[in-house]
């Protein structure tokens, strides 16, 4: 091998060009791993379409269950997906009762809930809920494309979904909710 | 100079992995779903199961598949897809109805499309980008001198 130095210098940017890459790409994995903090939120896909078919005991006895077929009688209403052993789930519940209060109807869906946990969680922080489903195998949970607790979803009087809320609904939400819903009515 | 920037590079990668964040998922007092941790009958459908379900992105512990996961919402998933596989639904059919409500990035092996389609041509360009590299270089170099030794 002969030195490097007979080479032409004007191609010694192309030699950098590889290596230039390999950092960007480095300096973009790290970017993509740090930014986000909380692991990222699968949004639904299953927007602006009808409420999957389903039919969902009640889980509460004395309460009604949830059913696809209560969807689309003209009125809007919010599908709540929550759980007894979700801990945010306590903390949207006083929100909950708002809505319920200023006339908003909610249909709750249990996540793998057992009676007795869901009576004393509803004992505890209110029940706001015309109906609840159990849905012990998260089967709605994952028709609806939902990907954790607690989550609702706006569904308008024609049985459409039209919007879906990942996380907590905090007090400042409440008006915009009742609002939305409202323009929905038909 | 390269090696120390080779070194820089191998640095921020590592760092990089350890800021990512743990995963968090909350707790029920339920048995797992009745197909999370049982197999189908069927051996062959079984088979079938087992293949999408290594392919699944589990959607709370994001990075594992909803084979290798423990979580509750993995075992429910794995559970639907051992139902409708046993219950006579093709792996593509499956893995389409999820996609449908979760998007391409359900999968691992997404499906070329919009999203996905520099996903796909990176690799082509870098092999095209590489092999003009050599090219410039054995069209600059042609004495047989120069050339190392087998």
């Amino acid at each position: 091998m002969t030195s490097e130095a007979d080479k032409p210098a004007r191609s010694s940017w192309v030699l950098w060009l590889p290596f230039a890459l390999v950092l960007s790409l480095g300096v973009l994995i790290w970017w993509g791993l740090s930014s986000g903090g909380e692991s990222r939120l699968v949004e639904s896909r299953w927007i602006d379409k009808p409420v999957p078919e389903f039919d969902l005991p009640p889980a509460m006895p004395g309460q009604p269950g949830v059913s696809s077929r209560q969807f689309s009688d003209g009125k809007p209403r919010l599908i709540n997906i929550f759980a007894s052993w979700c801990i945010p789930c306590r903390v949207e519940a006083p929100q909950l009762e708002a809505l319920r209060d200023r006339g908003v109807i909610i249909e709750g869906i249990a996540i793998r809930d057992r009676p007795e946990d869901l009576a004393r969680f509803l004992a505890d922080h209110g029940n706001p809920f015309v109906g609840i489903g159990a849905d012990q195998q998260s089967a709605v949970q994952i028709a609806l494309g939902s990907s954790g607790v607690p989550e609702t979803f706006l569904v308008d009087g024609d049985g459409i979904i039209r919007e879906q809320i990942q996380g907590v609904v905090t007090a400042e939400m409440v008006p915009e909710i009742v609002a939305r819903l409202e323009r929905m009515e038909r | 100079m390269i090696r120390f920037l080779a070194w820089l590079v191998a640095v921020i990668v590592a760092l990089g992995a350890m800021l990512a964040p743990p995963p968090a998922h909350g707790q029920s007092g339920l048995p797992p779903a009745p197909y999370a941790y049982k197999q189908i009958d069927d051996p062959v459908k079984e088979e079938q199961a087992r293949e999408l379900m290594h392919e699944l992105r589990c959607l709370v512990c994001q990075g594992q598949s909803i084979a290798d996961s423990d979580a509750p919402l993995a075992g429910d998933m794995r559970s639907q897809v051992r139902e409708r596989i046993a219950a006579g639904e093709t792996p593509d059919q499956v893995r389409s109805w999820l996609v449908d409500r979760y998007g391409a990035w359900v999968t691992y092996d997404p499906p070329l499309g919009p999203e996905t389609f520099l996903l796909f041509v990176a690799p082509l360009l870098a092999l095209l980008f590489g092999g003009w590299l050599v090219l410039g270089r054995l069209q600059r170099a042609p004495d047989t001198e120069r050339e190392t030794p087998a």
